[in-house]
């Protein structure tokens, strides 16, 4: 088996912002109550005539130039979502028609806020092995346009974005381990619920909003604050490393609270966390991927550094991955 | 009894951090120790992997004071 490691970041962020302050016009909420409440300032909203696709191929993009390779060399393109274009044809055969990536086979993954990790996991998995050398996973949502602009339970919490990496083999550092999992019985905690083969479009989904996400917040919080810290652990154990190995921490950003507590629970300080959720929001399987290219473009993140990537969501799912920053190949 | 107030009153003051002084049997969790939604739905994780016990949502809603608390762990283990 040889060693696989992440050789390219990019990142692609829609222009338009929406404050705290936009969203108190639209709903009864107030800065205050959000901010203290889930650490978010601000979130991207994409534009109507922009989609999934759009932000993943921009996002792949930068990726591949920041690995140092083109778009020809891809074996394979996974792209983690729950807010395709469409149903189908996948996003990834949208982004590989885009980049020109005439030799990539294309899958998307469905595995929600997990989802990059998932991706990472799966990609890395063909690189060991040697069935493929160069892989681009990409976490791309356009959550803006599954919520319900009414409901500020959830309206305040997500946001619009576009995170990637290329995989492929590297000489030193590289993946450590991961850890994945999956619980079916939290599966109505956080959905949407119609559009799919339960309950296919018709006037009565669309008319009683069922083409929204819905939320149990209460509990996925706790869900969150568990799990985070049990995988991260479990995903330390296998690579052998103990938390005073860790250099940066890359969690899911859905709410530093959550951030906070598990931080607490697993004995890191916050400035191990690398943190974007209050200029994002939630942007689902975007989150993590966004965060780790913002740290290695801004130097916080360098060659050799142990990093836990860490996420959880809908499913339930979560995971975790540790890694040795093996460091980018081209140009950032 | 006393027992189950001092393993809570530690529990409290770590994740609220509050003075050991201000966490007294009649102490509103919310309006004297000052723990919003988020606080009290940490607390009540931290008070079940403690006491190896399961708290439901129903049940945390009811609780308002740490003498709450201490009965209903006395009463539920
Ligand atoms: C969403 C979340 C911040 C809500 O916090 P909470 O403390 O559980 O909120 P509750 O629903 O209990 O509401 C507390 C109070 O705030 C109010 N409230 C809820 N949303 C509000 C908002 N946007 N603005 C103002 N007030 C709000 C509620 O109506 C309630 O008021 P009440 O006490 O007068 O009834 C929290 O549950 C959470 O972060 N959950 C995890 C969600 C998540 O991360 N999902 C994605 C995972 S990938």
């Amino acid at each position: 088996m040889r060693s696989v490691g992440i050789i390219g970041t990019g990142a692609f962020l829609p222009e338009k912002v929406l404050t705290n302050k936009d969203l108190e016009k639209m709903v009864n909420t107030s800065d205050e109550w959000i901010v203290s409440r889930t650490g978010i300032r601000e979130r991207r909203i994409a534009s109507d005539d922009q989609a999934c696709s759009d932000l993943a191929t921009e996002a792949g993009r930068r990726a591949l130039e920041s690995a140092g390779i083109t778009a020809d060399q891809l074996d394979l393109i996974i792209v983690a979502t729950v807010t395709p274009d469409t149903m189908f044809p996948a996003t990834a055969c949208l982004v590989q028609e885009r980049l020109q990536a005439e030799k990539a086979a294309t899958f998307d993954l469905s595995a929600a806020c997990s989802g990059f990790i998932y991706g990472i996991a799966t990609a890395s998995q063909f690189i060991a092995t040697g069935i493929y050398r160069y892989v681009l996973v990409i976490g791309a949502e356009c959550l803006s346009k599954i919520i319900n602009w009414q409901d500020r339970n959830t309206c305040v919490l997500f946001g619009d974005g576009a995170g990637a990496a290329v995989l492929g083999p590297v000489e030193t550092g590289g993946f450590l381990s991961f850890e994945l999992g999956g619980d079916g019985s939290g599966g109505h905690l956080l959905q949407l619920p119609a559009g799919g083969s339960r309950l296919p479009a018709s006037q009565e989904t669309v008319e009683q909003g069922l083409h929204k996400l819905t939320m149990a917040g209460r509990e996925v919080f706790k869900f969150a604050v568990r799990v985070m810290q049990r995988s991260a652990e479990n995903a330390l154990e296998k690579a052998g490393l103990s938390k005073e190995d860790i250099d940066f921490l890359v969690p899911h950003q859905a709410n530093i609270r959550i951030i906070d507590s598990s931080l607490e629970r697993l004995g890191l300080s916050r400035d191990k966390a690398v943190i974007n959720l209050n200029r994002y929001g939630n942007m689902s399987s975007a989150s993590i991927p966004v965060a780790l290219d913002e740290a290695v473009r801004a130097g916080k993140i360098t060659a050799g550094d142990t990093l836990v990537l860490v996420g959880f969501g809908a499913g339930l799912t979560w995971g975790s991955a540790v890694l040795k920053w093996s460091g980018v190949n081209g140009k950032q | 009894m006393e027992e189950i107030f001092e393993r809570v009153k530690s529990i409290i003051v770590d994740r609220l951090g509050v003075e050991e002084g201000e966490v007294t049997m009649d102490a509103s969790i919310k309006d004297d120790l000052g723990a919003d939604s988020l606080d009290i739905m940490d607390l009540v994780l931290e008070l079940e992997t403690e006491f190896k016990m399961e708290i439901s949502d129903e049940q945390a809603e009811k609780i308002s004071t740490v003498g709450d608390v201490v009965n209903f762990i006395k009463s539920n283990q």
